[in-house]
């Protein structure tokens, strides 16, 4: 699914990600855990083509391509999704119009035929319902004075519609309470299959809980710095980071 | 991102052709001649000679307004040449198979074709290439419901009464500058009359085109909408792609007698100049409607063309209970500069008024709202609204708002709201992740932020009014 191999990247000329390697398998979940500062948000950015963003060295292959070739749209419609920490409002245009376009744009790229309206307004519906969301949402603009809660939601239910194979969850616990975080997480868990995987970045072990994760990374100036499985994550919680960077030193 | 905006918006003007036809040209030069010239072209009666002498007489003594906010050279007003016609309109044709069929394919390439059973159902369109009217559909159609719909040249001769009575009647010969100057040389332009009670049957429209070179265009257009008749009426305009500046003055007047209503639609996409800045129209243009008791007047336009636009459709809302509407997207790119807005004069009680405005900033352009907003004293009750919102794409651009506020009537209630928000990276980022392209996104955020405007457009216009809003956007993204 997605090969790292030595990956460096800069922001505003400061060196951020150092010689990052991960493979991921389909279906699998990774979680990617780490102090703040440690670059976890950059790999997310890097990885979707964020602008401001430069890669320095090392490839990345994804389904078989070289993901650093592409534009952001195009890595989005190959089927790479993030889900944002602080999802930005688009005022005047409706969720609805928003949806349609980027659905429209992903099933062009697939080499499907659009969905007429009546069919994906039905999709829609449906999906919101998923995520426990009110309709009223579609008609809404874009994150347009929804609650933290609600973004992180819309967020899920746009991953639900466009079906990526990655989708990386950037601290998508942030901000939310625990009834809002079990419904993400349900979201998220319910699009769980064999052939998608999920970078999910937290920095606490507490979304883990809920979203079970296959591996866990430490991130930490840069690099990862350790790999193991989901108990990984309770160690860190138990501990802190600051073993991880004395062990590495 | 901002690179990629700017490739965006910098797009081809499609209107940009030159349709090849032998016209009738008067070399540079504005004096008592050329408009005994015109008038004898005209074969019009003697008191609008007269009239027209009388204008020139004031223009002469007038000079041209320096306050609003924008920048040109000045303009030498004798090297535009104040009238032009195809030869072959000479002797005017009857129908519309003698028209030059050079000229039918201009409008065909433009997307209005002239042939009633091609045209667009519902709407009747009048035609105006350089200095005359070319053609007017649907005229007995229209005759039926008696309704008058032509050239405006052909009215001061069937409608002498209604011409000599209205004509002036809104926008006076010495009211500013240009239009003055557009009282003395105007040309052509549309003539419209709604009996009483009667609610015109289909969409009134006027196409403008200028296309000879160094040639102004100085069309005139009244609408007098009797008591409790309805009109609404269209406009769009055009021009080929030159390097040196054309000069477009234009008048506009309505009259909406008691209860009567007249919604009146532009889109101007007049050639904006190049992405240097070069070429393009200087559109300084008078509207103005008056409206007497019960009666509405509602202006909707998207601009975005035009180098220079000066432009402020206003309405007098003299009767008790009139009310004034001004919708407005104004759309700026590359070097264009516009200065726009409305006034909104409330003389009877009871009037109210309403005015919305988007600007849409990209490139290096200047968008300017200027308004007015005056309670007089016998405006009782008096109401108005106002929001001004301003959108800027890029970091190079400039939006800027100028709102007059005078209020003599205590009783009167005047509301301005004001924003202003840029097109940021993040929202295109968003897109992006999301599979939309940059152009898309930024299209379907303008027109998230026109929606209200454009709600107001006749539904034909407002399809072509999203397109044009993408089209002049090309190029402003990166």
């Amino acid at each position: 699914m997605l090969s790292i191999k030595n990956l460096q990247a800069k922001v505003e000329e400061k060196d951020i990600i150092k010689g990052l390697n991960l493979n991921i398998k389909p279906g699998e979940v990774h979680a990617i855990m780490g102090p703040n500062g440690a670059g976890k948000s950059t790999l997310g950015n890097v990885l979707s083509g964020r602008e401001g963003y430069e890669v320095t060295g090392g490839s990345v292959e994804f389904l078989g391509k070289d993901l650093l070739d592409f534009e952001p749209e195009e890595r989005a419609r190959e089927g790479l999704f993030l889900a944002f920490q602080y999802p930005v409002e688009i005022p005047g245009v409706s969720n609805l119009e928003f949806l349609k376009a980027s659905v429209d744009a992903v099933r062009e790229h697939r080499g499907q035929d659009p969905l007429d309206s009546v069919s994906f307004l039905k999709l829609a519906r449906e999906k919101c319902k998923a995520v426990n969301l009110d309709q009223n949402f579609l008609k809404r603009g874009v994150n347009e004075g929804f609650s933290g809660g609600e973004k992180k939601r819309n967020e899920i239910m746009q991953m639900m519609l466009l079906e990526p194979s990655l989708c990386i969850l950037d601290e998508t616990d942030s901000g939310l309470d625990i009834d809002a975080l079990q419904v993400v997480a349900d979201g998220v868990n319910s699009q769980r299959s064999v052939d998608r995987s999920f970078i999910v970045v937290t920095h606490y072990q507490r979304l883990l809980d809920y979203i079970v994760p296959d591996y866990v990374h430490v991130l930490a100036n840069g690099r990862i710095v350790k790999s193991g499985g989901k108990e990984l994550a309770l160690e860190l919680e138990e501990k802190g980071y600051s073993w991880i960077d004395e062990e590495v030193v | 991102m901002t690179e990629e905006i700017n490739e965006l918006i910098k797009n081809e003007y499609e209107a940009g052709f030159v349709t090849d036809v032998e016209s009738e040209t008067l070399p540079p030069g504005l004096n008592e001649d050329v408009i005994r010239f015109i008038s004898s072209k005209k074969n019009e009666p003697e008191w609008l000679l007269e009239w027209r002498l009388k204008a020139f007489h004031v223009w002469k003594e007038m000079d041209e307004p320096t306050w609003a906010h924008v920048q040109y050279p000045e303009i030498n007003f004798q090297d535009v040449s104040y009238y032009s016609a195809p030869k072959s309109m000479d002797d005017r044709p009857k129908s519309l198979d003698e028209v030059d069929p050079e000229l039918l394919k201009t409008y065909e390439k433009l997307g209005i074709p002239l042939h009633e059973q091609a045209a667009l159902a519902g709407v009747a369109v009048d035609v105006v290439f350089d200095s005359v009217s070319v053609v007017t559909t649907f005229r007995e159609k229209l005759k039926e419901a008696g309704v008058i719909f032509m050239p405006i040249s052909e009215a001061v001769h069937e409608h002498p009464d209604l011409v000599k009575k209205y004509l002036g009647s809104v926008v006076p010969q010495k009211d500013n500058y240009y239009a003055a100057l557009n009282c003395a040389v105007f040309s052509d332009g549309s003539f419209v009359y709604i009996p009483k009670g009667v609610r015109c049957p289909m969409e009134l429209s006027t196409y403008f085109r200028i296309n000879e070179q160094s040639t102004g265009q100085f069309e005139r257009t009244l609408i007098i909408a009797e008591e409790g008749s309805h009109v609404s009426y269209l406009e769009g305009c055009t021009a080929p792609m030159r390097d040196e500046n054309q000069l477009h003055a234009a008048v506009v007047e309505l009259v909406a007698l008691d209860n009567a209503e007249i919604k009146y639609s532009t889109v101007q996409n007049w050639y904006p100049g190049d992405a240097e800045g070069k070429g393009g129209i200087y559109n300084f243009v008078t509207k103005r409607g008056v409206c007497h008791t019960n009666a509405k007047i509602s202006w909707t336009q998207v601009e975005t063309g035009s180098a220079v636009t000066w432009k402020y459709p206003s309405c007098i809302l003299k009767g008790d209970n009139s009310v004034g509407e001004f919708y407005s997207v104004a759309l700026t790119n590359n070097f264009q500069q516009a200065d726009t807005g409305t006034k909104m004069i409330h003389l009877g009680k009871n009037t109210k008024s309403t005015i919305i405005t988007k600007g849409i900033s990209a490139g290096k352009s200047q968008n300017a709202y200027r308004g007015l907003v005056r309670m007089n004293p016998g405006a009782e009750g008096a109401r108005n609204y106002t929001q001004c919102d301003s959108l800027l794409i890029g970091d190079k651009c400039g939006a800027h708002t100028f709102p007059y506020i005078e209020s003599k009537h205590p009783s009167a209630v005047i509301e301005h709201e004001a924003t202003t928000s840029k097109v940021s990276d993040d929202q295109l980022f968003l897109c992006q992740q999301r599979g939309i392209d940059v152009e898309k996104a930024v299209s379907m955020i303008v027109n998230g932020f026109c929606k209200e405007v454009f709600k107001e457009l006749p539904m034909e216009f407002a399809v072509e009014a999203g397109k044009l809003l993408e089209v002049s956007l090309e190029g402003s993204v990166g």
